[in-house]
């Protein structure tokens, strides 16, 4: 292209010579999947200025018109669509309820941050107490009073326990949108990991042995169009049966658990069908090699079979993430696990004015953060997928 | 005995429709360091019988002797190098070459193992693009690794299928020096198919003609005996060189479809199994 970095100029039209490689920004970004930054990239960088306008025109202007046309849409549907108790907020309305959802979060980590402030507060007084004693243990000890002194140190060691106690106390104030967040994320990456574990090693026996595929293969078929609904009440069944209550305060709760099992049996499906094809579909010729040089299994499995079918299989787990993404809000809502989901259907059942409002917020925050996920997974499938024509 | 012996070697494919005999009593013998060529028709059953060989294809019928010991299954004792050269493209060059070479060297220190895949792939002029992917070399430039990691095994015998068949005129005999080079170093026992007349006049020791298919079976051998070293140059101003290669087109031509062991057919006349004699 018309990057020079080192031909002489010509004379009739020097180009102009970017001062830093927009090659390599612009490869970075269609590596990254943000492909459609890359002609403002060109454009600064002064490389065929028309044909970067038209490329800005297509990918940003035009979602950019479709994107205001929807917000026209959908501030007339507002204005239109109401029940006696609900109405479709518009968009300036959750404009206002995404401030205050963000306000609301900020409230609370400075109420937290108080809390813990005080809580500081008080242990150090206890610290400062159990301190105080010291001298007079001492002065017990000195005078050989070893009742006395084995009193006062079981007293000094009470204290500084109960200090301790302080200082672990946690601020419990209501969930705000961000803490769902991250259980929501939390919960599907549990849910996602245990899918992938489980979906690898049975696709890729299924894919190195026609039995053992023709006798599973009637339960995959049977098992992955069940809706998450469905396996709801099975996983919770399983999961009350094998985990006792857990307490309080710890991240790993019967309910997220429970959102996270059903998140598995959704999402686990198109990885193992992925890696099957993936394995079943080795070149033979790899094979032949694995034959000729009398690989061991293992050796098969972790230096042929698995790098040459890692491309399929992360495709299916970027299928699963997908799946299990959405099958999660779902699940929250049901297991009552404290994520975006419950949120969602706690607000709706409140049902304050603002509440349609707040649920129009989650929505593009599942959206976005659906959108991020996949964007991982794709710049990851991409990490691992080799030149296929070069064998 | 010899050190490498097919004896009444056939492959049956079977299907729905019946079954074809693509190969019949396929018989040869070679001693220790010899160089054999297989040429015929496209489609005559030659990848077949080197597959056979190599322990990657069932054989039906008949038996190969390698060393004493019959075959089963494909093994390092027999390097094979295909038309593709078939890498691993998720490994470096060199983690190809020393997958194979960690197989047959499993108790030679890391280092050794090393220096013999370096030592290979200098060989096949190479050195220095130990950590470059598949992907980033030529087709010639990965053919060679292909020849380095079946040199790499020290095999009993070397195995190759049109080697050179994908590549372009010149890049073809540069590998053809490359792998004469290497052959004449260690003078593994080879077995070698390709349909190109000069390839195997330049590189073998007998040239063995396969009639067509189906059923086929070989039609006639002949010997190259043009001194070793050889070099291209000198090759072409032997008259001999002439004669050998009218001798292998004419059979390729005119006598392909013949089956020497079939009285039914009419006896092919001009199928001695020997030279002719300068
Ligand atoms: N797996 C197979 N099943 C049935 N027929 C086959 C199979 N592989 C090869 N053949 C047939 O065997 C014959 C010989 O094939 P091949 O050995 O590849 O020929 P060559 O290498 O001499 O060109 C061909 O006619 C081909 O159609
Ligand atoms: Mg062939």
């Amino acid at each position: 292209m018309s990057i020079a970095t080192d031909n002489p100029p010509v004379a009739a039209s020097p180009p102009r010579k970017p001062r830093w490689n927009a090659h390599a920004v612009t490869h970075a970004l269609d590596r990254l999947g943000l492909g459609f930054f890359s002609p403002f990239v060109r454009l600064v960088a002064g490389d065929e200025p028309e044909k970067q306008v038209h490329e800005i025109t297509l990918n940003i202007v035009l979602p950019g018109v479709a994107f205001a046309i929807f917000l026209g849409l959908w501030a007339l549907a507002a204005s239109h669509i109401r029940t006696d108790a609900q109405k479709i907020p518009s968009p300036a309305e959750t404009w206002a309820a995404w401030q205050g959802i963000v306000k609301f979060a900020k409230n609370e980590s400075k109420k937290a941050d108080a809390f813990e402030a005080r809580m500081k507060t008080v242990a150090q007084k206890q610290i400062d107490v159990a301190d105080s004693q010291l001298p007079i243990l001492e002065a017990a000890k000195a005078v050989g009073n070893t009742v006395e002194a084995a009193a006062i140190e079981g007293r000094i060691q009470a204290t500084r326990e109960r200090a301790a106690t302080y200082l672990e106390r946690k601020y419990v104030g209501p969930p705000t949108f961000f803490t769902q967040i991250a259980t929501s994320l939390f919960t599907v990456t549990v849910g996602f990991a245990a899918a992938t574990l489980i979906a690898v090693p049975l696709g890729i026996l299924c894919g190195l042995s026609k039995p053992f595929n023709t006798a599973i293969n009637p339960l995959i078929q049977i098992f992955k169009p069940v809706s998450p609904l469905a396996w709801l009440p099975i996983v919770f069944v399983i999961v009350t049966a094998l985990c006792k209550p857990s307490s309080g305060d710890s991240f790993i709760t019967r309910a997220m658990l429970i959102s996270a099992g059903t998140v598995t049996l959704c999402s686990l499906w198109p990885t193992l069908i992925n890696t099957a094809v993936g394995v079943a579909g080795i070149d033979p010729d790899h094979m032949n090699v694995a034959k000729v040089l009398k690989l061991s299994w293992t050796q098969r499995i972790f230096k042929i079979v698995l790098p040459s079918a890692l491309p399929m299989i992360f495709t299916g787990m970027r299928l699963s993430l997908g799946v299990g993404w959405m099958v999660l809000i779902a699940a929250d809502m049901l297991a009552q696990n404290p994520g975006l989901g419950k949120f969602v259907w706690d607000t709706f059942q409140n049902g304050s004015t603002t509440s349609m409002a707040q649920i129009v917020c989650a929505v593009f925050a599942i959206g976005i953060i659906g959108f991020v996920l996949d964007r991982i997974m794709l710049i990851l499938q991409r990490l691992v997928s080799f030149d296929e024509r070069a064998i | 005995m010899s050190y490498f012996e097919a004896w009444n070697l056939q492959k049956i494919y079977r299907s729905k429709r019946g079954d074809t005999v693509v190969v019949q009593d396929f018989t040869l013998k070679m001693e220790r360091g010899e160089f054999v060529c297989i040429v015929g028709h496209s489609g005559c059953g030659k990848s077949t019988v080197l597959s056979m060989v190599a322990g990657l294809n069932e054989i039906t019928g008949g038996g190969v002797i390698l060393d004493g010991r019959e075959i089963d299954g494909a093994g390092p004792d027999r390097g094979v190098v295909f038309q593709s050269p078939c890498l691993l493209p998720w490994m470096t060059t060199l983690e190809n070459i020393m997958l194979g070479i960690n197989q047959v060297y499993p108790h030679v220190p890391k280092v050794q193992r090393r220096q013999i895949a370096a030592y290979y792939l200098d060989r096949v002029g190479l050195a220095g693009t130990e950590h470059r992917r598949p992907a980033e070399l030529s087709q010639g430039m990965r053919q060679r690794v292909g020849l380095a990691r079946a040199f790499a095994l020290a095999p009993k015998m070397l195995l190759l299928d049109e080697p050179f068949g994908m590549l372009d005129k010149l890049t073809k005999v540069e590998l053809q020096d490359v792998l004469l080079e290497l052959w004449n170093r260690e003078r593994l026992t080879a077995l070698m198919v390709t349909h190109d007349v000069d390839e195997a006049i330049f590189l073998a020791d007998r040239v063995v003609c396969m009639s067509n298919g189906p059923e086929a079976e070989i039609g006639d051998i002949l010997e190259i005996r043009i001194p070793r070293p050889r070099n291209r140059a000198g090759l072409l101003e032997t008259g001999e060189y002439y004669l050998l290669r009218e001798h292998l087109i004419d059979f390729l031509e005119n006598k392909s479809h013949l089956r020497p062991s079939r009285p039914g057919r009419p006896a092919p006349g001009a199928t001695s199994a020997t030279a002719p004699m300068p």
